[in-house]
C-alpha cells in the first residue's frame, strides 16, 4: 500500500513527503536543517529540548465546506499558531507552512542555545566532540557572543564520572537531551541508565551492577550531541579533525555491521597509523548506525598487539627460527608438491572470500581437502534457501514472523537481537525456541522452551502440526515428532505470517545438530511458503565473520578433524588454532607429514608447525567478506601492514606460483574478479559494485551534525545481497532428513552444553584491554541439585574433566541450569563444540583467584 | 532473599493488587515507601529489592527515588521535621519560626540533632496555608501534619517523638 | 446560604458513611447506575456547565465527553496532588466530606465506563490517603463498590496512590507517569489523556473539587447548579485564601464573588492596620494583581479575573499586605519553581536556575543595575518556550512583578520583609 503524501511549504521550498512525517523530517529531506538536541530520528520524538521550535501555520478551514478559505490572490488563508510549535514533534499535514528562518524563530533558537550554554562549561578547546559538536556548531550560529551569567553561578559539576569500565560522563557537558536513556531503553532494552533527581539538578546515573552493564553502551557517545558521554577507549585519544575515516566490517560476528576506522599517524607509535577508534558505519540494511561494544572496542586492538608475527619462521633443529620469505615459500612449496596424496588445508571464517578462494583453487590442484573449522553446518543450505536479497530487518512488522531457533540472538548476532527486538515492537511476531531463557525471550510473542537435543526434532514438530493437512508432502516418520498446544500455536501463527524467516544459531548444539537444525528449518520454511521471496529464508548466526563465504568458497567442515589432520601427507593451516582450542589435537598434528601455520600470532597450534608464515590482519588490507544474511562487503585497509606480513590470499598464491598454478596474487580485487568468474553466486559482482552505495534514511554525519555528528554516512559502499540459489532457479525442493545428532548417553554422567557469550576470550577479544574487566573468569554453570550432589556452591572450584583437558574452573550455580546439564561457555579454556561428556569435582585446594585469566591452568 | 517479600509479604500482595497484573511497575512508589520505613532511607539492596519486584531495573528503581523528594538516600534522622516555608506561610512568619526553631534545636538548616535523632528541613508548601506555622514529621509512621504551632509546642512534639523512637529502639 | 461541597460545616460528621448516607449519600451514583445512560450523565454535566476545578478551567461534561470509545478499558483519576502554593481545598474535602468527593468519582468512572479508578494524592496526604482508604473499603462493604453494583452489571474499584514530593505531578499527564511507576514528567501533548492515558488507556483526569460538584449535580439537576456563579463560570468555588488577612481558610462561594467580599467579608480584612497591597488569585503561579480598588471589586470568575491582568486558576487567593516588598514575593515563587522544575525541558530547566540566582542577587543586595531587566528578560526568555505550564508559571510573578511593581526591585536594602 502506497503511503499517503503530504505537501506543504517550509521556507518557501514545496516539499512533498509521506504522512505521518515529523516536520523536522521533512524539512532535513529538502534540505533544511533545523537545529535539535534532543531529537533522534531513530528514537520516538520527545520535544524535551525545544531547540527545534519553528512558526507552524496551518491553512483556514470554512467550518461549512470543509474547504481551504481563500485569500484575495485564490490562496489558502494560513493561520498561524500564537506560539511556536517543536517540529520534532509536529507532524506534516497538507498545506501546511513552515517558517525556520524567521526573525522570531532565530531569535527563539538563540534563547534556547542561551540558556543551555548557562550550564554548560565551553571547554571545547579540550573536549573529544570538539570539532563533532552539534551545540558547538549551533553555538556559532546563534550563540550570543558574551554570557549574561556570572561565570560563578554556573553549576559546576564532576567532569570524569566512570558510569562503567567502557564509559564516562561530563555532568557539566551533559545537556539533558535523554538521547543516551533512552537510547538504552528503546532501542537496546536495557534501561541500566536514567536521569537522577530532577531540575537543575538532574543527571544521568546507573545503578546496574557492573556499571552501565550493556552491550551497546559506546552507541551513545555517538548520539551524545555533546562530548558528555565518552569512551574508555577513545577519551582524550585524538581530535576530532585529525582523523582519518576508513571504511571497514566488523570481523567479530556474521551480521557484518559497516565499520569506519578513525585512524591518525601517531609519534608514540613510531610514527605508525593507528586506529584511534571504531565508528558505525551507516548502512540501514545491515547495522543501520548501530555496533555492539565488543566491535566497537576490540576490532582493532588485536591488529596492533605487540604479540603479533612480523616475519616467517622455519623449523630448524627443533626449534623455529626467523627465515625469509623466499626460503619459506620455497620450502612450503616443494613439501606441498610431493603431499598430493592426502593434502589437508583447514581454514577459518575469519578469512576473507579472496582468501578462501585461492586456498581452494590450491587444494582442489593438490587434490586435497578444503576444511572448514567451525562447529554449525548448514551453509549449504543458506545458499540454497537463505533469505532473498531485499531482505531488512529495519521493515519487519504487521505480517512478519522471525523465529529463533537455539540462539541467544543478543550473544551471537547481537545486532539481530536489536532488530528481532525493535521487529516485534513494531507488531512483527517473533517466535523463541530456545533451550533456556534468553534475553531476546523477553520479546517473544510465542516463546517455546526445549530440551537440550531437542532443537531438531521441535522444529519437525511445528512442520508435523502444519503439514497434517497436507500430509502427501510430508515423510511418515515425522508423526514421530508430535507438537504440543504451544508448539502448534506458534507453527500456525509462522504459517500463518505473510513473510517468514527462520534464524538458527550456536547454543547447546554441536555441528551435526545444527546440520539439523538447518534442515529442519528449510523443510518447515518451505512447507510454510517463506521461501524465495525478500523477507523469508534461512538464516545462521555465525560463529565466525566469514563463514558464509567460507562455504560459498567450498569449504566444508571435517567429520573427523583429528583423523584428517593425523593422516594428512601435508597440513596448511591459515587462520585456525585447533590445537589451542582442542588440546587432543596437538597429538594428530605430530603424524601429520608437513605443517604449515599462516597467522597473526604464534598460536599453540603454530608452534607446533615446521612453517609458521604471517599474515596481514585485515585492517592492513582490503577484501570481502559474505555476511550471515549472504551480503558481500569490502573492507579497506586502514593501517600499514606490520612488519614483513602479507595479505593470506598472497601468501597462497606465491606458493602456487612456485608449483606452476597459476593465480592472482596482487590485488584483492583482481582475486575478487575471478571468484566472480568462477562462484556462481557471485556472477556478476564487482568490487565497483559493491563500493555502490543508495541513499539512506536518516541522513547521517552531514555539516550539521544531525545525529549528534559522530555517526559516518556510507559513501564506501554497501555492499551486495546474493540471490539464493532456489531463488534463482525459481525451484524449491527440499529433501527430509531424520535429525542425526546423537545426545550423549552415559548413566549418571552430566553432558557438557556448549554456550556462546559474545564477551568471549578469543584471541581477537583479549587484546582489548578495556574490555577485559567486562569478560567473565573461565567457569561452569551447574544445577543447584548437582551441585549440592558435588558439595560445590556458587563461586567455588570444581575440576573439570572435558574433552580430554582437565582444568580447574569456577562454578556458578544457578536454577538456570537444567539437572544433569553443565554449561560450558565456548572460548573460555575448556574445548568444547558439542554436547559431550564431562567430569566435574570439587577442587581439593583453591588457587588463588585467577584474575583476567586468558586460559585455564592445566 | 528479597527483604520486602519476607518483611511484608501481605503490604507487598496488597501493593500489586491495587494495579493491573501487567502494570506491577506502578507498584513503585508504594514500595520504595515501604523499603523506607524501618531506616528512613532507602539504600542500594532496597532498591533491588524493589526492583524485583517490579520488574524493572536498580537503575530505574533510583531515577524514580531521586526524582521524588519525600524518599531519602541518604541517611538521617528517623524523624525528619519538616517545616513549610513556602510564600503564603512565610507571609504568616514561618521563617522566623523555622529559624528559631532550629536555633532551639541546635541544627542548621537541613541538619540532623547531634544524637542523630531529629532531621530538620524547610519543604514548599503542604496544603495548609491557613494554619502556619506547619509542619509535618517523616518517620515509620508515615507523614503526620501539625499545624498552628508555636516553637515551643513543636519542641514538646519533637521530644515525645524522640522517646516514642529511642523506646522502640530499645525494645 | 448552605454549603455544596463542605457539607461538613452544615452537617457535622459527614465523613461518616451512616450520616453522608442519612442525608442523601449515594443516590445520585444509585441514580445514574440504575436509570440513566452513560450519555445522559455526560449531558447533565456538560449542561450544568462545570469547569475544571484544579486550575485551567476546562468544561468538565465537555472532557468527559472526548473520552475515546476505540480503546479499552478506560480509567478515571482523581487528581488530589493539590501542591499549588496557597491552594489547601481538595484536602479540606478529602477530611471532612470525603464519600461526596468519592460518589463524584464513581459517577464519573460510569459516566465514561471506566471499572476502576485512581485517587492519586500528593505523598504529605499520607493520613488522608489512609482515611480514604478506610472510607473505600467502608464503600465496599456497604455495596458502593465492587461487583454488580445495585444489582446492574456495572462494576467499579476505587484505589488510592501516594506520590512522593513533588508539584508537578499535579500537571495531569506528569500524574500519569507517576501513577505508572515513573518519574513525574509530564509527556507531549496531544495525545491527550481521553485518548491516551493511564497505562496508554483513555482516561479522565480530575480535580478534587471538580468531582466533589457531580453529585449534587446529579442529584438537583444542571438548571439548578446554574443558579450559582454567572453564566461562563456557573457554580460554586471553594476559595483558598491565605497570607496577610484576618481569617484565612477556606470559603465556599459563588463564582463571581468579588475579591472585597472574600477578603473583607470573609477574611476579616488585613491585620495590624495594614493595606493590602497585591493579590496572587492562582497560588505562586499567578501573575500578581495590584490591590486597586478597581480589582478588589473585580469579581471572581474565569472571565473577569483576566480583565486585572492575572487568571483565576485554582482560585487560591494569597494576599500581601503593603509591608511587603514584591522583589521578596517574587523571590519566594523562584525559590519554589526551581525547586519544583522537573528537569525535562531546557527553558524551565536552565530558566528557573538562572532567575533564582539573579533573583537571589537582587535579594541579598549584590544585584547590579542590570539584573533587574535581566531577570525581566530571562522571565521573556522563557514564556511560550516550555513543555508544560510549569515553565511559564514560574515567570508569571517575575513578569507581572517588575512590570506592576518595579520600584521594590530597584530600590536594593527595603527588599526584606518587615518583622512578624
Ligand atoms: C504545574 C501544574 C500543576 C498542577 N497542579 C494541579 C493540582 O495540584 N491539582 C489539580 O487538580 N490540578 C493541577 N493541575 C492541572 C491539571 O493538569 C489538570 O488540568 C487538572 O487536574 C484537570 O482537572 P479539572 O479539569 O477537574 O480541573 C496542574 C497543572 C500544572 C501545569
Ligand atoms: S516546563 Fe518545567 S516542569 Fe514542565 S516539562 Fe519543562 S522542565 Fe518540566
Ligand atoms: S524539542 Fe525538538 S529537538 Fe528537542
Amino acid at each position: 500500500m502506497a503511503k499517503q503524501m503530504v505537501t506543504l511549504t517550509i521556507d518557501d521550498q514545496q516539499v512533498t513527503v509521506p504522512a505521518g512525517t515529523l516536520v523536522v523530517d521533512a524539512a532535513k529531506k529538502a534540505g533544511i536543517d533545523i537545529p535539535v538536541f534532543c531529537h533522534h530520528p531513530k528514537l520516538e520524538p520527545v520535544g524535551m529540548c525545544r531547540m527545534c521550535l519553528v512558526e507552524v501555520g496551518r491553512p483556514m478551514m470554512d467550518r461549512a465546506t470543509g474547504k481551504p478559505i481563500l485569500d484575495a490572490d485564490g490562496k489558502p488563508k494560513i493561520q498561524f499558531g500564537r506560539t511556536l510549535e517543536t517540529s520534532c514533534t509536529t507532524l506534516v499535514s497538507e498545506g501546511m507552512v513552515v517558517r525556520v528562518s524567521s526573525p522570531q524563530v532565530e531569535e527563539a533558537h538563540k534563547d534556547v542555545i542561551e540558556f543551555l550554554l548557562t550550564s554548560h562549561p565551553l571547554d571545547c578547546p579540550i573536549c573529544d566532540k570538539g570539532g563533532e559538536c552539534p551545540l558547538q556548531n549551533l553555538t556559532m550560529e546563534y550563540g550570543v557572543g558574551e554570557s549574561r551569567f556570572i561565570f560563578d553561578e554556573k553549576m559546576h559539576l564532576a567532569k570524569n564520572v566512570p558510569l562503567g569500565d567502557l564509559i564516562f560522563l561530563d555532568q557539566e557537558r551533559c545537556i539533558q537531551c535523554s538521547r543516551c536513556i533512552r537510547f538504552q531503553r528503546d532501542v537496546a532494552g536495557d534501561p541500566v541508565i536514567h536521569f537522577h533527581e530532577r531540575g537543575r539538578a538532574t543527571e544521568i546515573i546507573t545503578n546496574s551492577e557492573p556499571g552501565f552493564d550493556s552491550y551497546w553502551s559506546g552507541n551513545t557517545t555517538d548520539i551524545c550531541p555533546v562530548g558528555a558521554l565518552t569512551t574508555a577507549d577513545f577519551r582524550f585519544g585524538a581530535r576530532a579533525w585529525e582523523l582519518k575515516a576508513t571504511a571497514s566490517i566488523c570481523s567479530q560476528c556474521a551480521v557484518g555491521c559497516n565499520l569506519t576506522f578513525n585512524v591518525r599517524r601517531e609519534a608514540k607509535a613510531g610514527g605508525r597509523i593507528v586506529i584511534k577508534r571504531v565508528m558505525p558505519r551507516q548502512n540501514e540494511e545491515v547495522n543501520e548506525i548501530w555496533i555492539c561494544d565488543k566491535g566497537r572496542f576490540t576490532a582493532h586492538h588485536y591488529t596492533e598487539s605487540t604479540d603479533r608475527l612480523t616475519q616467517p619462521l622455519v623449523r630448524k633443529n627443533g626449534e623455529l627460527v626467523p627465515t625469509t620469505w623466499e626460503e619459506a615459500l620455497d620450502l612450503v612449496a616443494r613439501r606441498f608438491q610431493t603431499s598430493l596424496d592426502s593434502f589437508v588445508t583447514l581454514a577459518s571464517g575469519r578469512l576473507s572470500n579472496e582468501d578462501l578462494f585461492n586456498l581452494r583453487q590450491l587444494t582442489d590442484k593438490l587434490s586435497g581437502q578444503s576444511l572448514l573449522d567451525t562447529y554449525m553446518a548448514g551453509g549449504d543450505l543458506i545458499a540454497e534457501f537463505g533469505v532473498a536479497a531485499g531482505t531488512n530487518f529495519t521493515d519487519f512488522g504487521p505480517g512478519d514472523a522471525i523465529m529463533v531457533v537455539a540462539s541467544d540472538l543478543e550473544e551471537e548476532a547481537p545486532i539481530w537481537y536489536l532488530q528481532a527486538k525493535q521487529a516485534a515492537e513494531r507488531g512483527a511476531i517473533l517466535i523463541v525456541l530456545n533451550q533456556r531463557p534468553t534475553k531476546i525471550a523477553r520479546y517473544a510473542t510465542h516463546n517455546l522452551t526445549c530440551a537440550f537435543g531437542q532443537e531438531a526434532a521441535s522444529l519437525l514438530a511445528m512442520a508435523n502440526a502444519i503439514g497434517s493437512s497436507e500430509i502427501s508432502r510430508l515423510p511418515d516418520w515425522i508423526k514421530e515428532f508430535p507438537a504440543d498446544n504451544a508448539l502448534r500455536l506458534a507453527a500456525q501463527a509462522f504459517a500463518d505470517a505473510q513473510n517468514g524467516v527462520i534464524i538458527y544459531g550456536q547454543q547447546g548444539i554441536g555441528l551435526q545438530a545444527s546440520r539439523d537444525v538447518a534442515q529442519a528449518a528449510a523443510n518447515l520454511l518451505f512447507l510454510t511458503d517463506h521461501l524465495g521471496r525478500p523477507k523469508n529464508g534461512l538464516l545462521a548466526a555465525w560463529q565466525r565473520v566469514n563463514d558464509q563465504g567460507a562455504w560459498d568458497m567450498g569449504f566444508r567442515p571435517a567429520e573427523d578433524l583429528k583423523a584428517d589432520l593425523s593422516q594428512a601427507s601435508a597440513a596448511y593451516i591459515v587462520a585456525v588454532d585447533p590445537v589451542g582450542d582442542q588440546p587432543v589435537l596437538a597429538e594428530a598434528l605430530q603424524h601429520a607429514g608437513f605443517v604449515v601455520v599462516q597467522e597473526l600470532f604464534l598460536t599453540e597450534t603454530a608452534k607446533l608447525a615446521d612453517v609458521v608464515l604471517p599474515a596481514q590482519a585485515y585492517t592492513e588490507r582490503d577484501g570481502t567478506y559474505t555476511s550471515a544474511a549472504r551480503r558481500v562487503q569490502r573492507f579497506y585497509p586502514a593501517a600499514l601492514p606490520l612488519g614483513e606480513t602479507q595479505p593470506d590470499f598472497a601468501i597462497t598464491a606465491q606458493i602456487a606460483d612456485r608449483m606452476n598454478i597459476k593465480m592472482e596474487g596482487s590485488l584483492a580485487g583482481r582475486v575478487f574478479q575471478q571468484i566472480a568468474k568462477n562462484v556462481v553466486a557471485y556472477e556478476n559482482l564487482t568490487y565497483r559494485k559493491l563500493a555502490e552505495t543508495k541513499p539512506q534514511w536518516p541522513i547521517v554525519g552531514r555539516g550539521d551534525l544531525y545525529y549528534g555528528g559522530t555517526s559516518y554516512e556510507n559513501s564506501q559502499g554497501v555492499g551486495v545481497a546474493l540471490r539464493p540459489a532456489s531463488q534463482v532457479r525459481k525451484l524449491f525442493r527440499v529433501t527430509w532428513e531424520r535429525p542425526q545428532a546423537e545426545w550423549p548417553q552415559m548413566e549418571d554422567a552430566l553432558v557438557a552444553v556448549p554456550l556462546t557469550r559474545l564477551y568471549d576470550r578469543g584471541t581477537t577479544v583479549t587484546p582489548a584491554k578495556v574490555l577485559t574487566p567486562r569478560l567473565t573468569p573461565p567457569h561452569v554453570g551447574l544445577n543447584p541439585e548437582d551441585a549440592a550432589r558435588l558439595g560445590v556452591s556458587d563461586g567455588g572450584l570444581v575440576v573439570v574433566s572435558l574433552n580430554g583437558v582437565t582444568g580447574e574452573v569456577y562454578a556458578h550455580v544457578s536454577e538456570r541450569t537444567p539437572a544433569g546439564i553443565v554449561f560450558v561457555p565456548r572460548s573460555l579454556g575448556l574445548p568444547i563444540d558439542a554436547p559431550s561428556p564431562v567430569g566435574v569435582r570439587l577442587a581439593e585446594k583453591a588457587l588463588a583467584r585467577p584474575s583476567n585469566l586468558q586460559r585455564i591452568t592445566r | 532473599m528479597n527483604r520486602l517479600l519476607k518483611e511484608y509479604p501481605q503490604e507487598v500482595e496488597k501493593t500489586l493488587a491495587k494495579y493491573p497484573l501487567e502494570q506491577k511497575r506502578s507498584a513503585v512508589m508504594p514500595l520504595l515507601y515501604l523499603a523506607q520505613r524501618d531506616k528512613m532511607h532507602i539504600d542500594r539492596q532496597d532498591m533491588i529489592d524493589v526492583a524485583e519486584i517490579c520488574g524493572i531495573t536498580e537503575t530505574e528503581v533510583k531515577a524514580i527515588a531521586g526524582f521524588y523528594t519525600l524518599y531519602h538516600e541518604e541517611p538521617g534522622g528517623k524523624i525528619r521535621v519538616q517545616v513549610c516555608t513556602d510564600i503564603a506561610c512565610a507571609l504568616r512568619g514561618a521563617d522566623e519560626f523555622y529559624a528559631h526553631l532550629c536555633e532551639r534545636l541546635g541544627v542548621e538548616d537541613g541538619g540532623t540533632t547531634p544524637d542523630g535523632a531529629v532531621t530538620v528541613e524547610q519543604v514548599k508548601c503542604l496544603a495548609a496555608c491557613h494554619n502556619v506555622p506547619v509542619f509535618q514529621v517523616q518517620n515509620a509512621d508515615g507523614l503526620t501534619y501539625y499545624e498552628n504551632q508555636s516553637v515551643e509546642s513543636a519542641l514538646e512534639i519533637i521530644e515525645k517523638l524522640r522517646q516514642g523512637e529511642s523506646q522502640e529502639e530499645a525494645a | 446560604m448552605s454549603h455544596i461541597l463542605l457539607r461538613h460545616r452544615d452537617i457535622p460528621d459527614i465523613n461518616k458513611l451512616d450520616v453522608y448516607l442519612a442525608n442523601g449519600g449515594f443516590s445520585a451514583f444509585r441514580k445514574v447506575v440504575t436509570g440513566m445512560d452513560k450519555q445522559a450523565v455526560v449531558d447533565e454535566v456538560k449542561k450544568s456547565g462545570l469547569r475544571g476545578r484544579g486550575g485551567a478551567g476546562f468544561p468538565t461534561g465537555l472532557k468527559w465527553s472526548f473520552i475515546d470509545n476505540n480503546s479499552w478499558p478506560h480509567y478515571v483519576v482523581a487528581n488530589a496532588d493539590e501542591s499549588e502554593p496557597g491552594t489547601f481545598k481538595d484536602r479540606e474535602i478529602m477530611e471532612q466530606n470525603p464519600f461526596q468527593f468519592l460518589e463524584g468519582v464513581a459517577i464519573a468512572s460510569y459516566a465514561v465506563g471506566a471499572n476502576a479508578a485512581y485517587v492519586y494524592l500528593r505523598g504529605e496526604f499520607w493520613q488522608q490517603a489512609h482515611f480514604l482508604d478506610e472510607c473505600i473499603a467502608e464503600m465496599e462493604k456497604a455495596g458502593f463498590l465492587g461487583d454488580n453494583l445495585f444489582d446492574t452489571d456495572y462494576s467499579l474499584r476505587i484505589y488510592t496512590h501516594l506520590g512522593a514530593g513533588a508539584y508537578i505531578c499535579g500537571e495531569e499527564t506528569a500524574l500519569l507517569e507517576s501513577l505508572e511507576g515513573k518519574r513525574g514528567q509530564p509527556r507531549l501533548r496531544p495525545p491527550f489523556p481521553p485518548s491516551v492515558g493511564l497505562y496508554g488507556k483513555p482516561t479522565i483526569v480530575n480535580n478534587v473539587e471538580t468531582l466533589t460538584n457531580v453529585p449534587p449535580i446529579i442529584e438537583r439537576g444542571a438548571d439548578w447548579y446554574r443558579t450559582f456563579g454567572t453564566e461562563k463560570s456557573p457554580g460554586v468555588k471553594i476559595f483558598s485564601l491565605s497570607g496577610n488577612v484576618e481569617k484565612p481558610g477556606n470559603y465556599e462561594l459563588p463564582l463571581g464573588t468579588t475579591f472585597r467580599e472574600l477578603i473583607f467579608t470573609h477574611g476579616g480584612g488585613i491585620p495590624n492596620g495594614r493595606g493590602v497591597k497585591a493579590i496572587m488569585p492562582a497560588g505562586a503561579s499567578s501573575s500578581v494583581i495590584v490591590a486597586t480598588d478597581e480589582a478588589l471589586d473585580t469579581p471572581m470568575d474565569y472571565e473577569q479575573v483576566q480583565n486585572v491582568g492575572s487568571v483565576l486558576g485554582s482560585a487560591s487567593v494569597i494576599v500581601i499586605d503593603d509591608s511587603y516588598s514584591m522583589e521578596w514575593v517574587v523571590n519566594k515563587t523562584l525559590h519554589f519553581f526551581k525547586h519544583e522544575s522537573c528537569g525535562k525541558c531546557t527553558p524551565c530547566r536552565e530558566g528557573t536556575y538562572w532567575m533564582l540566582n539573579i533573583s537571589n542577587r537582587i535579594h541579598q543586595g549584590r544585584g547590579s543595575a542590570q539584573d533587574v531587566d535581566l531577570l525581566y528578560d530571562v522571565a521573556k526568555q522563557i514564556q511560550s518556550k516550555c513543555l508544560c505550564a510549569l515553565g511559564e508559571f514560574s515567570t508569571m510573578a517575575v513578569v507581572t512583578g517588575i512590570e506592576r511593581f518595579r520600584t521594590d526591585f530597584d530600590s536594593q536594602g527595603q527588599s526584606t520583609p518587615a518583622e512578624g
